[in-house]
């Protein structure tokens, strides 16, 4: 460990690069979790299938590079799927759980999670997937070289919030989604259809997890059990930054695939997993010692 | 009352429950009329899945070709061969339970290997308990040759020989460039599992013989999809030899990560390129070069009666299985386990366990995988681990020099 | 008191008659009964904060791997050292007699009981401020941190994982020891359960599920009693952990001691299918899930999990409140006077909502 900061130390090129990388993982990791700090935060469902999602958003990159496309193709194509998916998802289980005890939604979309897995696998096997994007690279100085598609990624991940973020404020199912988010009963009274807008909801959440998927099958692997690591990385990521803090979310992502990539460096990949987590642990006592000092301020 | 009448359901039904389970199970014989049942937990789904297919592909055509060929002579009479399969899910736990199950409930007697040596070791201490012979391929951690087993065989080679001799080729290379072995400055990345772990302490004690240097020493998560850091490290400390152990998504990974990073290593020497087909993911140009270890290879002249030569059994393979471009050396030697229980019952002559463990522990055969000879702790001694290279798309076997059917070429010159 | 009681020890009579006589009955199944019982102590003792105080614990499988870990560390230590042991990947054999491996496995599960129960009593005061959702994934989070954690440890071996000492006696004579163990502790713990839920200690871990503020205000030390019925339950899974980890025979961090996203999770499925926050809930519904699973992995090879996921699907969106949870909405009366002379109180269905 010490070893590692020494040679960051002699080579700060280095922690930049790394800081670099960092941001561009963040920025696929942000992009899943703000899909699922929404379905959290208007339906309060804890999707634990968020991951599965994206991966399924993988594999249908993967199929349009075996039909002969190029990955990109799949794009506009996942994100129409995985919205018809969401919707069918929402109808069959999603309905029925909504509003419970926060252990059903984790449950059931755990079931959810199970289910697509073992279907991806058994389509396409358990064999690690990869889809060539082919887009080439640039080099930054003599050391850094960025991927074009980790660049395009992070341009499409921005473009996809932001697109967002205007449609929640602009649109009437953006308004009305908000309502529901703020008071479900009050909207229903006022005439919005909560059942459509959480149907809604949840299908906008699948597509950008298929969004997500196709930057993931480009830039990294895919492997049908591979999605409890984004879905670990995004519960995190909306934990951390809490919950209706859309802005915080994105930082945090930004914030988590950078300190992975350091704390890989720094202590040795092993420990890179660990790193996150307790870090996810610290923020939340962290939360908890404020939380404390209001409470004595009260009494 | 009601509780009463509630409660004594609960249990009523528990009971049912499992006895429902219990029945339904008959257990199977060992030898069923005319059929010789094996058994064996091996990974389908989890992990371990894409070397746990390979593996029970090449379980399954060595049974039929056996099978094709008229079965096994027992006694006068010829028997023919059939694997029971559990899914072990690539979790020890679950593979120690199936063997118990297979033993106790479905009365295996003769079982055959599950994938990788975590699940060996898990399942080794069941057969062993039972005395139940067990003929193993896909474990190699020497640690399962130390524990005095007695009825447990492998017939490949054990891991700590898997990256060893890269160490010697990079050495030999040192030298010829007029450098000194121990100048090669060597970095490691393994995954933090049984097997890969066990390979590293091969490589660990190998180098030190050489007195080289290991400047990063790097152990990869299990859910690896990304290891930029390390390679990063890489970037700066620019050693002679880079070594990544990590099964197939390992290779998978580190075949994509190192041409994005455009990694200048001169050698690099990585397990599982074949069962990853990184060549087929990443094409010719950006894996030129790579060093894969590999149990055994097509291009190899073994041969033996019932398979012909390896080359006859790679096409032969191909042909029940054309999804395969290359015949991974994990298909291989499964279907060369069952060749030698085969052989095993033939001598044996009897379906009893301890007689057959010592038919077993005799053998002494050329198959098309190599020759098969255990040493007194079941692993296998008569067959090396051969260093292919990636030339032009092709895997090529560059070393040991007995078996080489090319040069080595180096410094590796990829094109990313 | 007294009816329930006696009902009660019917029950306990049926599960001890099925204790002894399913094993004898089916002696085949010796190892995937004594899982079941596992499953049993899992579910009972997750149930403790998940049903009983509302606390929704997502990482007490944490608890399991570090009593199968501190277990090793005993009982291999005695006789030699750790991290020369593990160095070797399990190439130094040692050979224990009889009586060490005894002393040895006796001084480990009550090793592995304690360092679980401390380990909760430490991190407890500060996990158990979470309230909801943030209490799941912190611990979830928790859960995951240590596994990997011991996963870098090279004392312990890291991924490779340590080889338990064997049990020396005959083959089939140490599956039965194990399963006389788990089956004892099983039951022992549900116990010392039913017992604490009958106690002052079990109204107040209600009255925190109810409303935790209020019952703070009443004058319940709330802190004090969550970090205790952790511990409580951190201690019977630690001594599960331990053997467990025994009768494994190999042990590893992530697959073997720390699986979060398998038993991690089936503890909660199991407590939740059964109905949470009932006395007999989490057994019922451990016995049904490992039924449900072990007929699915072996008539539906390849196709389990998919069934595995289509159950849970199904038992979550139809049987919310779980099976027992079904009949006190179905029976209300006869429930109602079990819960009031018993103590136990009728879980909130539905209405648990953080």
């Amino acid at each position: 460990m010490i070893d590692n900061l020494y040679l960051l130390t002699q080579a700060p090129i280095l922690g930049v690069d790394l800081i670099i990388q960092g941001l561009f993982i963040g920025a696929v990791f942000a992009l899943i979790a703000y899909g699922l700090a929404l379905v959290w935060g208007v339906m309060n469902v804890k999707n634990l299938a968020q991951g599965d999602m994206v991966i399924l958003g993988g594999y249908i990159t993967y199929q349009a590079t075996l039909w002969g496309y190029h990955p990109i193709v799949a794009l506009p194509a996942a994100i129409v799927l995985m919205f018809m998916l969401g919707w069918i998802i929402y109808v069959l289980i999603i309905r029925r759980v909504v509003d419970r005890d926060m252990f059903t939604s984790l449950l059931a979309t755990f079931g959810l999670s199970l289910l697509i897995q073992q279907v991806l696998n058994l389509i396409y096997g358990p064999e690690v997937k990869v889809a060539e994007s082919g887009f080439g690279d640039f080099e930054v100085g003599s050391f850094i070289i960025i991927q074009n598609v980790r660049l395009y990624s992070l341009l499409l991940a921005a473009a996809l919030a932001l697109a967002i973020v205007i449609f929640m404020k602009k649109s009437r199912m953006g308004q009305a989604i908000r309502a529901t988010a703020q008071d479900a009963r009050a909207a229903r009274v006022l005439g919005i259809d909560t059942d459509q807008v959480y149907a809604f909801t949840y299908a906008l959440n699948a597509s950008i997890c298929g969004a997500a998927g196709v930057l993931v099958a480009m830039i990294w692997v895919i492997q049908p059990y591979y999605g409890i690591v984004y879905s670990i990385r995004a519960f995190i990521i909306v934990t951390a930054a809490g919950l209706g803090n859309l802005p915080g979310v994105i930082l945090t992502g930004f914030g988590l695939g950078v300190w992975e990539n350091v704390a890989g460096f720094v202590f040795g990949a092993e420990f890179a997993v660990a790193a996150v987590v307790i870090m996810l642990v610290a923020v939340l006592m962290y939360r908890l010692v404020q939380l404390y000092r209001v409470r004595q301020v009260v009494r | 009352m009601i509780i009463t009448r509630k409660h004594m359901r609960t249990v009523t039904a528990a009971v049912a429950g499992v006895a429902a389970l219990g029945l339904a199970a008959t257990a199977e014989a060992k030898v069923e009329g005319d059929t010789i049942i094996l058994g064996s937990a091996i990974s389908l789904t989890g992990k371990y899945a894409t070397n746990g297919i390979h593996a029970q592909k090449g379980y399954e055509f060595a049974v039929d070709k056996i099978n094709a060929a008229g079965g096994v002579t027992v006694d006068g009479k010829s028997y023919k061969l059939k694997v029971t399969y559990y899914d072990d899910e690539s979790t020890p736990a679950r593979g120690a339970q199936l063997a118990e199950r297979l033993i106790n409930q479905d009365g295996v007697k003769y079982m055959l290997g599950p994938y990788s040596s975590g699940l060996t070791k898990a399942i080794a201490p069941v057969t062993e308990k039972y005395k139940i012979p067990m003929v193993e391929a896909e474990g190699a951690s020497r640690s399962l040759f130390t524990q005095g087993y007695k009825y447990l065989f492998a017939v490949l080679s054990t891991s700590e020989q898997y990256l060893a001799s890269s160490i010697a080729l990079a050495a030999e290379v040192a030298e010829k460039q007029g450098k000194k072995a121990s100048d090669v400055k060597i970095a490691m990345a393994f995954e933090n599992d049984p097997f890969s772990l066990d390979v590293r302490a091969g490589v660990v004690d190998d180098a030190k013989k050489y007195g080289m240097n290991i400047v990063i020493d790097d152990k990869l998560p299990r859910d690896l999809s990304d290891m930029t850091s390390t390679l990063t490290k890489v970037k700066a400390l620019k050693p002679d030899l880079l070594l990544v152990s990590g099964h197939s998504k390992g290779a998978a990974t580190a075949g994509r990560q190192i041409q994005e990073m455009k990694i200048d290593t001169p050698m690099i020497a990585m397990t599982h390129c074949e069962a990853a087909d990184v060549v087929g993911k990443y094409g010719a140009g950006a894996t030129e070069g790579l060093l894969c270890p590999t149990q055994w290879s097509e291009t190899l002249s073994y041969k033996d009666d019932l398979m012909g030569s390896a080359a006859q059994y790679h096409s032969d393979f191909q042909k029940t299985y054309p999804e395969y471009k290359t015949v991974p050396y994990q298909t291989a030697q499964a279907t060369a386990a069952v060749m030698v229980w085969a052989d095993a019952f033939e001598r044996a002559n009897s379906f009893d366990t301890d007689k057959l463990r010592d038919a077993l522990a005799a053998t002494d055969m050329m198959t098309f995988y190599g020759g098969i000879k255990f040493s007194e702790a079941g692993n296998n001694v008569a067959k090396p681990m051969v260093l292919r290279q990636i030339q032009d798309g092709e895997y090529l076997v560059v070393a040991p020099s007995k078996w080489a059917a090319a040069e080595l070429r180096h410094p590796r010159k990829p094109e990313y | 008191m007294k009816q329930s009681t006696a009902l009660d020890l019917r029950v306990y009579a049926g599960l001890i008659a099925f204790g002894i006589l399913g094993p004898i009955l089916f002696p085949d199944y010796v190892q995937t009964i004594a899982v079941m019982w596992l499953m049993v102590l899992m579910a009972v003792t997750w149930d403790i904060t998940g049903g009983q105080m509302g606390y929704n614990s997502l990482g007490n499988v944490c608890f399991f791997g570090i009593g199968m870990y501190a277990s090793a560390i005993v009982q291999i230590s005695q006789f030699t050292d750790v991290a020369a042991y593990t160095a070797a990947f399990g190439a130094i054999r040692v050979e224990f007699t009889d009586a060490q491996y005894f002393t040895g496995l006796f001084l480990g599960l009550i090793a592995g009981g304690i360092a679980a129960a401390v380990f909760a009593l430490l991190i407890g005061p500060a996990m158990l401020g979470l309230r909801g959702p943030y209490f799941a994934i912190g611990t979830l989070g928790l859960a995951v941190a240590v596994g990997e954690l011991v996963a870098g440890w090279g004392y312990v071996g890291g991924g490779g994982g340590i080889s338990m000492p064997v049990y020396p006696g005959d083959a089939g004579a140490g599956a039965w020891m194990f399963y006389v163990l788990l089956a004892v502790l099983a039951l022992g713990t549900h116990l010392v359960v039913r017992w604490l839920y009958s106690t002052q200690f079990g109204l107040a871990i209600n009255a925190i599920r109810d409303d935790e503020d209020k019952a703070d205000a009443m004058g319940i030390h709330a802190n004090r009693y969550k970090t205790m019925a952790w511990a409580f339950a951190a201690f019977f899974m630690g001594i599960g952990g331990a053997i467990f980890g025994n009768m494994s025979g190999f042990i590893e961090p992530l697959e073997v001691a720390f699986p979060t996203a398998t038993f991690g999770i089936f503890m909660v499925a199991m407590a939740l299918l059964g109905g949470k926050g009932t006395l007999w809930g989490p057994v019922l519904g451990a016995i049904l899930f490992h039924i449900v699973k072990e007929v699915t992995w072996t008539y539906l090879l390849g196709w389990q999990w998919v069934a595995l996921g289509a159950i849970i699907i199904i038992n979550i969106v139809y049987f919310q409140q779980g099976i027992l949870g079904w009949a006190q909405d179905r029976w209300p009366a006869a429930f109602g006077l079990t819960v009031d002379r018993g103590g136990a109180a009728r879980p909130a269905a539905g209405e648990a909502a953080e």
